[in-house]
């Protein structure tokens, strides 16, 4: 991990983990993402804000590869990632969190991580079958290891089915299993929706110590404005697709563009 | 004791089958059943629905064309084991001799060897045929691989004449396949020199093994990291992708291995019952494949064995004895019809009648598989392949 930033460094010249360039996409006559440009330093946080169906989960889909873009083109890590698809850049170090929980409900806590795990696993099919000492040990540590990030993200149930969790530890469960993919640009979308005040809390604390303990870039789509102004290095606003705004918290918090936007649709942040 | 418990039922399981030939012979000198080549069909019909199951059961994948890996794997061991190929002789640690001592003609291969082959060509075919499928899901998949199910028993039927060529011999089939054996051992184990039609104990034995060490790669597989990847891709295939899963190789994978299973099972069956033709590969044995593996408990090993089981013990057995039942109550009271109905021609109905209570009563199967049965009592659930298309 280069080191030419320390955590706060805003003001210095920073590497940027992603940069996004025109990024557009069209849904029949729908222009969701309008020209987009985007970048997420390295070890930053940055926030991606608007008013419902402003097409921040759109551009998301875009950034983890599960919508191609009907233009435009993404840079990860120094490599143009525009033509690769999800599980390849998740490989890569993009790992991401869904707005509408979506876990592998009938596996345990500790499997849904191990599945995140996968890409970082060896095992074989040969290995798997013949229980080789190299697969046995690379799974005992992966179940350990799934067993720690459960414990970091403050989840008890380890074996209880996923569906079976509250809804914030499922939430804290999708952050555990994107981390387990050990990715270096983490896309966490609302992942405080439906939280209380105290969860929240915790939540925004979590996610700085993501970037302290281990060096995680993080794009966040997030409409508890409170956190958003908390945590992040940087904010962008889209709405109806477009890239509004975008500076420090509070600059945008005060640009008249965005307020009208929220005011437009009558949404109090 | 966890051990003990673990370990204890498998155990007892095993040592039931392996004595098998011992209580059968004991069963025929007391009572005159004779259970040996039922327990054979029986067997071969446990691996394929075990190489399903892996296709449905751990990847979610419903094919309704299973029986083209069987077919292919009988075709397999008609080609290189028999007399077909006139054109040609090849021997090699076959158990087939000539009378004359002039060279076979043919291709002779030693069965364990077409075996090997089997599994390979049919693994090959399962990732062949799967590709075209991958984009599919639920309600289509299922209509394509039903209708490489329909394709491969066709191609077989008017394989004799392909430009000129006899690859299948049309719908007369191949006949008069070679047995397996050990032609290096000594005399005193003839019957295991060359498996004949009178001593079936060594096909038993030979299945049995098949059918055991399928069991223990199902087992294993279920519990890796290629297993969890199945269900992931099952539950929800986006999310999956995103965490850096393939879904496309992590589908290939199942189709490939069960079809390797199903070779397997195709390959032996072809030896056992020495003619291959294509008829004995219909629509019909996809679907009675399907239903033990959800009779039993989709995803369950247990509950898969247990459906092969019951569903070919109801045809090999209480099929026939419900008849006998029926007709002799017919002519006890006089009714024509009943005394002459062949009960055993309406298999499917009644198959088709259980299949439709098991899902209205106990859509998990006999025994079953944890998730899957939560999978299926949950109404708000992602609603993946299988539950999807059994529901519908
Ligand atoms: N797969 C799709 N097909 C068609 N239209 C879509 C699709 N996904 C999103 N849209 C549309 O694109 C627009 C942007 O949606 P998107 O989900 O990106 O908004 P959002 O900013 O995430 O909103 P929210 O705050 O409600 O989550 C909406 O009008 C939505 O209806
Ligand atoms: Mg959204």
């Amino acid at each position: 991990m280069p080191e030419n930033a320390g955590p706060n460094g805003a003001g210095k010249a920073r590497n940027n983990i992603m940069e996004a360039r025109g990024i557009t996409k069209v849904f029949g006559g729908l222009v969701a993402v309008n020209r987009v440009d985007f970048d997420i330093p390295e070890r930053g946080i940055v926030s991606l804000i608007g008013p419902n169906g402003a097409g921040k989960t759109t551009f998301f889909n875009m950034v983890s590869g599960l919508y191609e873009p009907s233009a435009g083109s993404f840079v990860f890590a120094g490599r143009d990632v525009t033509r690769l698809g999800a599980h390849q850049r998740a490989q890569l170090g993009i790992g991401r969190t869904f707005q509408n929980i979506r876990l592998f409900g009938t596996m345990s806590a500790r499997d849904n991580v191990l599945s995140g795990m996968h890409t970082r696993l060896k095992g074989g099919i040969v290995g798997s079958i013949l229980r080789t000492p190299g697969t046995r040990r690379e799974e005992r540590e992966a179940r350990e290891r799934a067993g720690d990030l459960l414990d970091y993200v403050g989840i008890q149930g380890r074996e209880v089915f996923a569906k079976n969790l509250s809804y914030g530890d499922q939430r804290r469960l999708e952050i555990a299993r994107a981390l387990a993919s050990e990715p270096k640009l983490l896309l966490l979308d609302e992942p405080t929706a439906g939280m209380n005040p105290q969860e929240t809390a915790r939540l925004t604390d979590l996610i700085r110590r993501l970037r302290e303990e281990r060096g995680i870039s993080i794009l966040l789509i997030e409409h508890e404005m409170r956190v958003v102004m908390s945590i992040s290095d940087r904010v962008t606003v889209l709405d109806h697709g477009e890239k509004i705004s975008e500076g420090s918290p509070r600059e945008v918090r005060e640009d008249p563009k965005v307020i009208e936007a929220y005011l437009g649709t009558a949404k109090t942040g | 004791m966890a051990l003990l418990r673990r370990y204890a039922l498998p155990v007892v399981l095993i040592v039931v089958a392996l004595l098998f030939p011992l209580w059968n012979s004991f069963l025929e000198e007391t009572v005159d059943v004779n259970l040996m080549y039922p327990v054979i069909v029986i067997t071969v019909y446990i691996m394929l629905a075990l190489g399903l199951n892996i296709v449905v059961g751990f990847a979610g994948l419903l094919d309704l064309g299973f029986v083209a890996f069987y077919a292919l794997g009988a075709y397999v061991v008609a080609w290189l084991a028999s007399g077909h190929f006139r054109q040609v002789s090849v021997a090699f640690g076959t158990t087939a001799t000539s009378i004359t001592g002039e060279e076979v003609p043919g291709i002779h291969l030693s069965f364990w060897l077409v075996l090997v082959l089997a599994g390979a060509f049919t693994a090959l075919c399962g990732v062949i045929i799967g590709a075209p499928t991958l984009r599919l899901r639920g309600d289509y998949l299922a209509i394509v691989t039903l209708g490489f199910g329909e394709i491969i028993p066709r191609f077989f039927q008017n394989g004799d004449d392909l430009g000129g060529f006899n690859l299948t011999n049309g719908t007369i089939g191949i006949k008069a396949i070679d047995s397996p054996g050990f032609p290096f051992l000594p005399d005193s184990l003839s019957a295991w020199q060359r498996f004949g039609t009178l001593e079936l104990y060594p096909w038993f034995y030979t299945i049995l093994v098949m059918v055991l060490v399928t069991i223990y790669v199902n087992v294993r597989l279920q519990d890796s990291r290629l297993g969890r990847a199945w269900i992931s891709v099952r539950e929800d295939e986006t999310a999956a992708a995103a965490m850096g899963i393939n879904p496309v190789t992590t589908k290939l994978w199942a189709y490939a291995l069960g079809a390797t299973f199903g070779g397997f099972a195709g390959a032996f069956y072809g030896a056992f019952i020495k003619n291959v033709f294509p008829t004995s590969f219909s629509f019909n044995v996809s679907i009675f494949i399907l239903l033990m593996v959800v009779l039993g408990g989709m995803g369950n090993i247990y509950g898969v064995i247990l459906g092969a089981i019951v569903l070919q013990g109801t045809n090999f057995f209480l099929l026939p004895q419900i008849k006998t039942w029926v007709n002799s109550i017919g002519e006890a009271v006089g009714n024509q019809a009943l005394a002459t109905v062949d009960i055993p021609k309406y298999s499917f109905f009644i198959f088709g009648i259980m299949l439709v209570l098991m899902m209205l009563f106990r859509p998990e199967g006999i025994i079953p598989n944890r998730q899957r049965a939560e999978e299926l009592h949950d109404e708000t659930g992602s609603g993946d392949a299988m539950g999807g298309a059994i529901r519908a």
